[in-house]
């Protein structure tokens, strides 16, 4: 049964969630990737505010279709995270408790993660027509210039996610593979 | 001589572009349904399930929010004469496609100064003459999750085929999670550095139920698949067993010194659409 979690996150919540937990996410999230995570770091090195409120924000790595007159969003599935590793740390620092995204995150994410008791969640990478149903409303928060790029605030309602890499480090990548591999073997021997 | 308006192809582009983009196409569906029946490891099967539900859930909204870089192939029969610019038509027909489907501008005009081009042009044009009078237009959005773990590598004769099975197996490898598992990996072998990258966007071209024509390289996309397939990544890299739904591997003559290969990847929304005029 998957768990049911709302956004933003609160830390004892963040911090009880383990790697291979499906959980469905409610609640707020913000929408940013490449080109808006380095204005936001920009704007933290100036010492600046946020232009949503980051503590215990959830932020989703997406850049969704436009949305056709009536809809909420086109679609809107994950995109690789990696590219946000560079500044995943500096908000991480900031309050930020939660990453939906897919794909591998690095060594330096993974410490800032623990040591914020951060959460990273995986949606289903190219199943962004399924994904934009959750959606209920969008809107703009700024950098309107970026396009698909620019940071929106999404009211979601049971967003099917996976927890990939806990606040403790575990890493589904890891061991969700493993068992595979290890069941695989089992059989045929 | 037969004469084809610019307009026509404008036209094709733009319905291509929304078709790719809106609906699977029937090779990658049943590809992705009998990667299904085989997959015996229940968080694989889960995720399978949605994607198969997501695919039935496009046409109204595009099957994947990364509507990519509009990848055009022409086969333009020599007999053609085509009355108006034909790279304007075909950028034109993207420009269409993208604003009237509601599809996501993707592309920055300047690869540093990255500002968005607002209307995901250029079009990523490949022409072909060929013998005839028909003009052949092959629309393939490629998104850059898959693309970025793409791969080029110029091997020694006597890497021979063990270094390219190694390169190709070490590729999805490094790859992981990231390009959307299960994916579809183009391989191209042979020709120079430039053709060898070009032989492995081919390649995904050709349907995912069409064998290559060649039974020892037929043969050795099976074997391949079948490699990839126990290394245990899985779907989006959560372990199972299906990791690729196909291998598919185009070749050309090469250099005495040279054996280049590249894996060009594909996710599971492999897109493609053809129209021919």
């Amino acid at each position: 049964m998957p768990k049911t979690i709302t956004a933003p996150l609160d830390r004892a919540a963040a911090r009880s969630l383990r790697a291979g937990d499906s959980v469905l996410l409610s609640g707020t999230v913000y929408t940013a990737r490449d080109a808006a995570h380095k204005r936001l770091c920009e704007l933290a090195a100036r010492g600046e505010p946020l232009p949503f409120p980051v503590e215990g924000a959830v932020i989703y790595y997406v850049g969704p279709t436009p949305a056709r007159p009536g809809r909420a969003i086109g679609s809107a599935g994950p995109t690789t995270s990696y590219r946000m590793d560079a500044y995943a740390p500096t908000l991480l620092r900031l309050g930020e408790l939660g990453m939906i995204g897919k794909g591998k995150r690095g060594p330096e994410v993974i410490a800032a993660m623990k040591e914020a008791g951060a959460v990273y969640f995986g949606a289903i990478g190219g199943a962004g027509a399924l994904l934009a149903r959750c959606v209920k409303s969008a809107e703009l928060v700024c950098y309107e210039d970026l396009g698909a790029e620019a940071v929106r605030r999404l009211e979601v309602e049971n967003l099917p996610l996976t927890v990939v890499i806990d606040s403790l480090g575990n890493n589904l990548y890891e061991t969700g593979r493993a068992a595979y591999l290890a069941q695989r073997a089992a059989v045929e021997r | 001589m037969r004469e084809i308006d610019a307009a026509a192809i404008t036209e094709a582009v733009a319905r291509l572009c929304i078709q790719a983009n809106t609906r699977l196409p029937g090779d990658v569906k049943g590809a992705i349904a009998a990667a299904r029946q085989a997959e015996d490891w229940p968080a694989a099967q889960e995720i399978l399930d949605r994607i198969i539900e997501n695919g039935a859930a496009g046409g109204e909204v595009p099957i994947c929010q990364d509507t990519g870089m509009a990848c055009v192939f022409l086969e333009v029969g020599q007999e053609i004469h085509i009355a108006g610019d034909l790279t304007r038509a075909v950028d034109e027909g993207v420009r269409r496609g993208y604003a009237e489907g509601f599809l996501r501008k993707s592309v920055v005009s300047d690869p540093l100064e990255r500002v968005n081009s607002g209307d995901n042009t250029p079009a990523m044009l490949y022409t072909d003459l060929v013998p005839g009078e028909r003009l052949k237009i092959t629309v393939a959005p490629k998104g850059f999750g898959s693309e970025n773990m793409s791969r080029i590598a110029m091997l020694k004769p006597s890497d021979g085929l063990e270094g390219v099975k190694a390169f190709i197996l070490d590729a999805v490898e490094q790859a992981g999670p990231n390009p959307c598992p299960p994916i579809v990996v183009g391989v191209g072998i042979g020709g120079t550095f430039d053709k060898c990258a070009l032989l492995a966007k081919r390649a995904l071209l050709r349907e995912l139920d069409v064998p290559n024509g060649n039974p020892f390289y037929a043969a050795l996309e099976e074997e391949l698949l079948e490699k990839i397939n126990a290394l245990g990544i899985g779907p989006q890299g959560f372990g199972g067993r299906t990791t690729a739904l196909a291998v598919r591997i185009e070749t050309l003559p090469t250099h005495i010194a040279g054996l280049p290969c590249a894996v060009n990847i594909n996710c599971h929304v492999a897109r493609h659409a053809t129209e021919v005029l």
